[in-house]
C-alpha cells in the first residue's frame, strides 16, 4: 500500500476514534461535565486520569465533553459556510455579468477584514452564544469558499458541455445543480476538509480569548485558557487540549491529501 | 556497431505501473538511426510514437517506467545511466521540438534569451556568442529580422514563427539528433509549409539526423528517409519513404493509405429546398468586427463546407448560426422564418432543429454523466419521453452509431476512446431530430483512421434522417470528401462560394489556391515541387 494511503487510514481511524468519543461522551466520561468531583488541581492518578482544575473537575471528563462541542460548533459552522459560498460562488460564475461583479466585490470586502479581529468585534456586540457563534464564523468562512467554487465553476461553464445544455434550452437551476455542481463537487468535498480545520482552529482561538462558548460549557480552546497557569509549574495538562485540536487537524489533512491526490489522478486519465 | 550508426534501441519495454497490474504502452520495440538520417513515427494517438521518440533521449513521462531494453546512443547505453550524466546529453547531443510551441516558451523571457539558454547552462558558448548564435539560426530558419525578434516575447510572434523560433533552439548546441514531435500539428495549411521547408532546409545544412513523429501521412511523406509504422506500442513495418508509399506490405499500413480516397459524390440542390438562409451577417467582438457581410443558403439534406484558416470567423459564424453570439447586423432565416439572435429568445422547435457537434467531444461531454443519461436528455426534454420508451429509443439511436447499448448505456465518458465520445455527441444531437447540424471541426482532433469512420457514419445519417449539416473546417481534404457546397472564408468576409466542383476546381480564386496548393499531397517530392515553383514565381514577379 503506498505511503499515502496508509497516512489516510492512520488519519481516518483517528477521526473515527475522536468522532465516537465525542458523540458518546455522556456514556464515555468517567465524570460529569461541570460535576466538581475532586480538590482543586489534582495530579494525574487512576481516579482522576488527567487530574483537576482549579474547582476540582475532572479534566479528562471536561475534555471529552470540550470534544464534542468544538467539533459540533466547528462542524456546522463549516457547513454553513459551504452552504452560502458554494451556492453563490456557482450562482456568479453561471450569470456572470453585474451578479458576479458585486458578488464578487462584497466578498473581497469582507475578506480584507481581519476575521478574527471581525469576530472579535460583531460576538461583542450581539453576545456570544452556540448558535452566534456558527453564524459569524460560517458567514466569515464562506468567503473563502465562494471564491473556489466561483472560480472553479468559471472554467466548468466554459466548457463545450455546458454551452450544449444551454443551446438546448436548459434552465439556469438545470445548469448549475446538474451540469456544474456534480463537475465542481470532488474539489468541494476536499475544500470541506481543509475548511474544517481551519474552523476548528478558529473556534478554538475564540474560546482561548474568551469569546467561544461561555463557561462553565467545556471546549478544547477554553480548555487551555482554564489550565494555562499550570504551565508555569513545569505541568503538560494545558497542552492536552492543544495536543487534541493538532491531532485532529492533522487527521482531517491527511484524509484530504489522499482524497486530492485521488481526485487528481482521476481527472488525469 | 558500425561508425556510422548513431542511435540502436532494442527490445525497448515502457509500462506504466500500478498495483493492478502494469500496463504496456511499448512492446519490446527496436530501431535503428543513423547519422543524418530522419525517421518518421507515424500510428494513431496511443501508438506510443510520442514514447519511442521521447525514449530517444532516455526519457520518459512521468508515470512511466522502462522495464527493459537498451538504448544505444552513439555507443553509450541511456537505459539506467545516471542522471547527471543524462542531462548532459538533453540538450547539447540530444534536442527535442514539442507540438505546442506556444505552451513550450515561457512568456515572461524574450525569444533570444530562451534560445541562448542550453548553451549557456551547459558552459558551451560566452553570452555573445550564444546571441549572436541564435541570430544566425534564427535568419536559417527563415525568420525575418532575425536581429529584432530575439528581443521579442513569445505572445509578440506567430505560432508558426515560435514553431520556428524552437526548432532554433533546439539546434544551438548542434545536437546529433532532433526528436520533433508534432511540430507543425497545430499550424495551418499555409503556414506549416514555411516551417517544413525551413525544419528540412536546417537538418539537410548541418546533417542532423530526426525523429520526426506525426500522424499526418503526407507531412511524414516530404521528411522522412525511412518510415516507421506503429499500432498499440508495436511496430507494424518499416521501409524507406519511397518504398513504404509505393508498396505497402501489411493491411493496416494500407489502410492508413486508402483513407484519403474516401470521397463522396456532390450532389446538386433539390430545386429551392432551403432549411436556413443566411443573410448579410456582420458579427464584431466589441468594436473588433469579425464577420463582414456574410451570405449563403443551406439546402435540405446537403452539406455546405465553411473552410479557412485559423482566425477567419468560421468559428464566430457557428457561434452565430446557434444563437451564442447574436449578429450586430443581417438575418438568418430558418425554414423562411426568421430566427432569433440569442438562443433565449428561439423557440423549442428551433432549438430541436438546429444542433451543433464540437471539435473536442472531451469538453462536450459532461464527466460526471452517464452516456445513456446523456443521449436521453434531449428525448426526455423535447419530447416528454419517459421509462421504457425513452430507454428503447437510446438503444436504438446508439446502435445507429455503431456504439453496442449494453457496453455503453452506464458507461462515463472518460471510460470511451475519441471516435466513441465523438459518436456520443452525434447521438445526442441526433436524438433531438434535428433539421440542421453544424459540425465545427469534428475530426480534427482524431486520428485519421477514426476520422473517417466518423465521416462515414455522418454520411450515412445524413441519408437515412435527411438532415442538412454546416460543416466548418480548415481541411481541405475534410471539404472535398463530404462537402456538396463550399464557402471559402477569409479574415470575416466570403473569398468564393458554390458548389463543391466549382470552387475546388479551375479557375481558382488566388486564396483557394493557396489553401489547395498548401495541403500536403502523399508525394515524397511534393514540397520540393511546390517550393521550385514558389521561387519561379518569385523569379518571374521580380524580373517584371
Amino acid at each position: 500500500m503506498p505511503l499515502e494511503t496508509v497516512l489516510a487510514v492512520i488519519g481516518a481511524a483517528l477521526i473515527f476514534a475522536i468522532v465516537i468519543t465525542a458523540l458518546f461522551a455522556p456514556w464515555i466520561a468517567p465524570y460529569g461535565e461541570n460535576a466538581s468531583v475532586g480538590g482543586a488541581y489534582e495530579p494525574w492518578s487512576a481516579v482522576h486520569v488527567f487530574g483537576t482544575d482549579s474547582i476540582g473537575r475532572d479534566i479528562l471528563s471536561r475534555m471529552i465533553y470540550g470534544g464534542r462541542n468544538t467539533i459540533g460548533l466547528a462542524f456546522a459552522a463549516t457547513c454553513l459556510a459551504f452552504f452560502i459560498g458554494s451556492a453563490l460562488g456557482t450562482a456568479a460564475a453561471v450569470l456572470g455579468g453585474w451578479v458576479d461583479l458585486v458578488l464578487g466585490r462584497l466578498n473581497d470586502l469582507l475578506m480584507a477584514i481581519p476575521q478574527l479581529i471581525f469576530a472579535l468585534l460583531i460576538l461583542t456586540v450581539v453576545g456570544s452564544s452556540a448558535y452566534t457563534l456558527i453564524a459569524v464564523i460560517g458567514v466569515l468562512e464562506s468567503t473563502r469558499v465562494f471564491r473556489l467554487a466561483r472560480s472553479l465553476s468559471v472554467s466548468i461553464v466554459h466548457q463545450d458541455f455546458v454551452e450544449v445544455a444551454k443551446l438546448r434550452g436548459e434552465s439556469l437551476g438545470w445548469i448549475v445543480f446538474r451540469e456544474v455542481v456534480p463537475v465542481s463537487f470532488p474539489n468541494l468535498l476536499a475544500e470541506f476538509g481543509l475548511r474544517f480545520s481551519f474552523t476548528i482552529l478558529f473556534v478554538s482561538s475564540l474560546s482561548f480569548l474568551g469569546l467561544g462558548l461561555q463557561p462553565p460549557t467545556a471546549d478544547w480552546g477554553a480548555l487551555v485558557r482554564e489550565n494555562a497557569s499550570l504551565i508555569a509549574f513545569g505541568d503538560v495538562t494545558p497542552l492536552l487540549p492543544a495536543g487534541a485540536i493538532a491531532l485532529l487537524t492533522v487527521a482531517v489533512n491527511l484524509v484530504v491529501d489522499w482524497y486530492l491526490a485521488k481526485i487528481r489522478r482521476r481527472s488525469a486519465l | 556497431m558500425s561508425d556510422n550508426q548513431l542511435l540502436k534501441i532494442s527490445g525497448l519495454r515502457v509500462e506504466v505501473p500500478s498495483p493492478k497490474g502494469n500496463s504496456t504502452i511499448l512492446h519490446d520495440v527496436g530501431l535503428t538511426l543513423n547519422r543524418g538520417e530522419v525517421l518518421g513515427l507515424i500510428g494513431e494517438s496511443g501508438a506510443g510514437k510520442s514514447t519511442l521518440g521521447l525514449a530517444a533521449a532516455g526519457f520518459v513521462k512521468p508515470g512511466c517506467a522502462i522495464t527493459g531494453g537498451s538504448i544505444l546512443f552513439d555507443g553509450k547505453e541511456l537505459v539506467g545511466m545516471d542522471r547527471t550524466l543524462l542531462e548532459k546529453l538533453r540538450g547539447v547531443r540530444v534536442a527535442y521540438v514539442a507540438q505546442s510551441a506556444s505552451a513550450s516558451f515561457n512568456p515572461s523571457f524574450q525569444l533570444g534569451a530562451q534560445c541562448a539558454e542550453t548553451a549557456l547552462q551547459h558552459h558551451l558558448m560566452s553570452g555573445n556568442e550564444a546571441d549572436a548564435r541564435v541570430q544566425e539560426l534564427f535568419a536559417e530558419m527563415m525568420l525575418p529580422n532575425p536581429e529584432q525578434i530575439v528581443f521579442r516575447y513569445p505572445h509578440q510572434v506567430s505560432g508558426g514563427q515560435l514553431q520556428r523560433a524552437m526548432t532554433a533552439m533546439a539546434m544551438v548546441c548542434r545536437p546529433d539528433l532532433i526528436i520533433f514531435d508534432e511540430p507543425t500539428t497545430a499550424l495551418d495549411v499555409t503556414t506549416q509549409v514555411g516551417v517544413l521547408a525551413s525544419i528540412r532546409s536546417i537538418v539537410e545544412h548541418y546533417g542532423t539526423a530526426a525523429i520526426y513523429v506525426t500522424h499526418d501521412l503526407a507531412v511524414v511523406a516530404q521528411m522522412a528517409d525511412r518510415i516507421m509504422v506503429m499500432k498499440n506500442g508495436r511496430m507494424v513495418e518499416q521501409a524507406t519513404t519511397r518504398e513504404m508509399l509505393s508498396n505497402p506490405k501489411e493491411e493496416y499500413t494500407k489502410s492508413l493509405w486508402s483513407i484519403r480516397n474516401f470521397k463522396t459524390d456532390e450532389r446538386s440542390r433539390d430545386a429551392e429546398a432551403l432549411v436556413m438562409q443566411i443573410k448579410g451577417i456582420n458579427a464584431a467582438y466589441g468594436s473588433h468586427a469579425v464577420l463582414n457581410d456574410i451570405n449563403f443558403d443551406v439546402p435540405k439534406a446537403r452539406t455546405v463546407a465553411i473552410v479557412g484558416e485559423s482566425g477567419s470567423g468560421k468559428s464566430t459564424l457557428a457561434r452565430v448560426i446557434t444563437g451564442l453570439h447574436p449578429p450586430v447586423s443581417g438575418s438568418i432565416k430558418f425554414e423562411d422564418k426568421p430566427l432569433a439572435g440569442h438562443v433565449s429568445k428561439r423557440s423549442r422547435y428551433e432549438l430541436e432543429s438546429v444542433q451543433i457537434i464540437h471539435q473536442y467531444p472531451d469538453k462536450a461531454l459532461n464527466p460526471r454523466q452517464r452516456i445513456g443519461d446523456i443521449i436521453a436528455r434531449p428525448l426526455r426534454l423535447y419530447f416528454g419521453l419517459k421509462g421504457e420508451e425513452l430507454r428503447g429509443r437510446v438503444r436504438q439511436i446508439l446502435q445507429t452509431l455503431e456504439l453496442d447499448p449494453d457496453q455503453m448505456y452506464n458507461r462515463l465518458p472518460h471510460e470511451l476512446s475519441g471516435g466513441q465520445k465523438q459518436r456520443v455527441c452525434i447521438g445526442r444531437a441526433l436524438a433531438a431530430k434535428p433539421k440542421v447540424i453544424i459540425c465545427d471541426e469534428v475530426t480534427s482532433a482524431l486520428d485519421q483512421v477514426v476520422a473517417e469512420g466518423i465521416l462515414k457514419t455522418l454520411v450515412r445519417i445524413q441519408q437515412e434522417f435527411g438532415v442538412s449539416y454546416v460543416v466548418i473546417t480548415h481541411d481541405i481534404g475534410l471539404v472535398q470528401a463530404i462537402a456538396d457546397e463550399v464557402v471559402v472564408l477569409k479574415s470575416g468576409n466570403i473569398i468564393e462560394a458554390g458548389s463543391k466542383s466549382q470552387v475546388l476546381s479551375p479557375p481558382f480564386a488566388e486564396y483557394t489556391q493557396l489553401l489547395l496548393a498548401s495541403t500536403p499531397e502523399m508525394d515524397p517530392d511534393w514540397l520540393t515541387n511546390l517550393l521550385h515553383a514558389r521561387a519561379g514565381e518569385k523569379l518571374a514577379n521580380e524580373s517584371l
